[in-house]
């Protein structure tokens, strides 16, 4: 008798032309792009795509950068790229990209640091950090509102937030270098005091920033007493 | 392979002719050493580190820190390549070589799982592992490997993306069959050859 052809996994990856259709300034030095996909399929929170850029003389460089929109955009997704200043693909699209350009895209990838509808729990981010974070705080906000998900969130300057005007009351801000005036909140790196609080019965945690940022981070949450394989992490940037 | 040209862009670093060819497709040449862990930095200590060989062998081995830095030390000069897009051109590492570790276990199965302290493991079919293409290393650049690159041990396969090269290495279990590990289970490909750039399940 002729078996049942198992169910295959579904087939991210082909590289697709997409279409930039928004712009957003986030920060001086950060923009978000939204983009129609051909082939789009509903990603996890949490999950990245790679970017593919192709010279006219056939050089090519890719990165992967994490989607930022929730999966009920159907046919979109929303990528926010930091300008790195020795960077080959973050300027392309500071300095080039408008809205209308082609984009090679694939995605999206790997389901480890994706939030599956978890509650309590901790979201840190440093910086551009917080990128893949946002996507799982825009998803549990238009999906499962009652949800606890807490967002601990390191920038060096006020204009360095991203997202500015979704960061939720609850969330616990900290400025390393300079906060805006008649701040009374928490100023200096990460540390134990503020961390925690929110990280109290948190079932798990999502770290997300530069290396020595979630070493330190998440360094802390186990010295806060969370499991360390209830901590999830993702880094870029060298070891100091 | 597509047409499509990236309006306005060109190449902004450049890699010298010499090196250019030890840059597998969809890399980029990086000067310093990022880390790709799933969770928080695992604390081995060395005084109850082993290093064990396992699962389908004749003879299971098993070795602690000290009577491992009894075994031939080799320094191995490599090029690696992570699959997040970095490589790192003309590095090196210090440690003893698969078959030295292998002599003697009769392995009799084609395929492994190195599994980790901390938890992680990941699957590195034996035909991969030697001939004198892995190790397991203990030094970087001369200098005791960092706990975030892997320390106090680490499997290093420098010809597969470096996940393959398991940091925290606590052992090789030997098997009939190929298992996905831990990164493999969650989106990369089951053997990431970087020159064919298996990076994820359908590459």
């Amino acid at each position: 008798m002729e078996r049942l052809t198992p169910v295959e996994q579904r087939a991210p990856g082909k590289w697709q032309i997409a279409t930039v259709v928004r712009i957003k300034e986030e920060t001086p030095r950060v923009k978000s792009f939204s983009f129609d996909l051909p082939m789009w399929m509903p990603h996890l929170p949490g999950q990245h795509y790679d970017v593919r850029l192709t010279a006219p003389d056939g050089y090519r460089a890719q990165r992967s950068y994490s989607v930022v929109s929730s999966p009920l955009d159907e046919g979109q997704i929303e990528l926010t790229i930091d300008l790195l200043d020795d960077g080959e693909v973050s300027p392309y699209f500071h300095e080039v990209v408008q809205e209308g350009d082609q984009v090679e895209l694939r995605g999206p990838f790997t389901s480890y640091f994706v939030w599956r509808g978890e509650s309590p729990v901790l979201l840190v981010g440093g910086g551009s950090g917080v990128a893949p974070l946002m996507a799982m705080l825009r998803h549990q906000r238009r999906t499962m509102p009652e949800l606890d998900l807490r967002l601990v969130y390191s920038v060096r300057y006020p204009d360095d937030v991203i997202y500015a005007d979704e960061i939720g009351d609850d969330a616990l801000l900290t400025y390393t270098r300079e906060a805006p005036e008649g701040w009374s909140g928490h100023t200096g790196h990460v540390d134990a005091e503020l961390l925690r609080e929110p990280s109290s019965g948190a079932r798990l945690a999502f770290v997300c920033g530069s290396n020595g940022f979630v070493e330190t981070a998440s360094e802390l949450l186990v010295g806060l007493g969370m499991e360390p394989g209830t901590i999830r992490t993702e880094r870029f940037g060298p070891t100091s | 392979m597509s047409n499509f040209v990236s309006r306005g862009f060109t190449r902004r670093r450049s890699t010298p002719d010499e090196l250019a060819d030890r840059v597998p497709p969809g890399q980029y040449v990086e000067r310093g050493f990022p880390v790709l862990t799933a969770g928080p930095t695992p604390l081995v200590d060395t005084g109850s580190w082993s290093f064990r060989i396992d699962g389908m062998v004749v003879t299971e081995k098993e070795w602690s820190w000290d009577e491992f830095h009894e075994l031939p030390f080799e320094t191995v000069p490599c090029d690696i390549h992570c699959v997040t897009k970095w490589s790192k051109l003309g590095t090196s590492f210090g440690g003893v070589s698969v078959d030295t570790l292998l002599d003697g276990v009769e392995p009799q199965g084609a395929y492994t799982v190195a599994y980790s302290y901390g938890g992680d493991t990941t699957n590195v079919p034996l035909d991969d592992l030697t001939g004198g293409k892995a190790w397991v290393v203990t030094e970087h650049e001369g200098e005791p490997l960092p706990r975030q690159h892997g320390g106090p041990a680490r499997l290093l396969v420098p010809h597969l993306y470096f996940w393959k090269s398991a940091k925290w290495v606590a052992g090789l279990r030997v098997l009939d069959h190929d298992e996905p590990g831990f990164w493999e289970q969650n989106g990369y490909h089951i053997r990431g050859d970087p020159w064919k750039e298996e990076r994820y399940w359908n590459d």
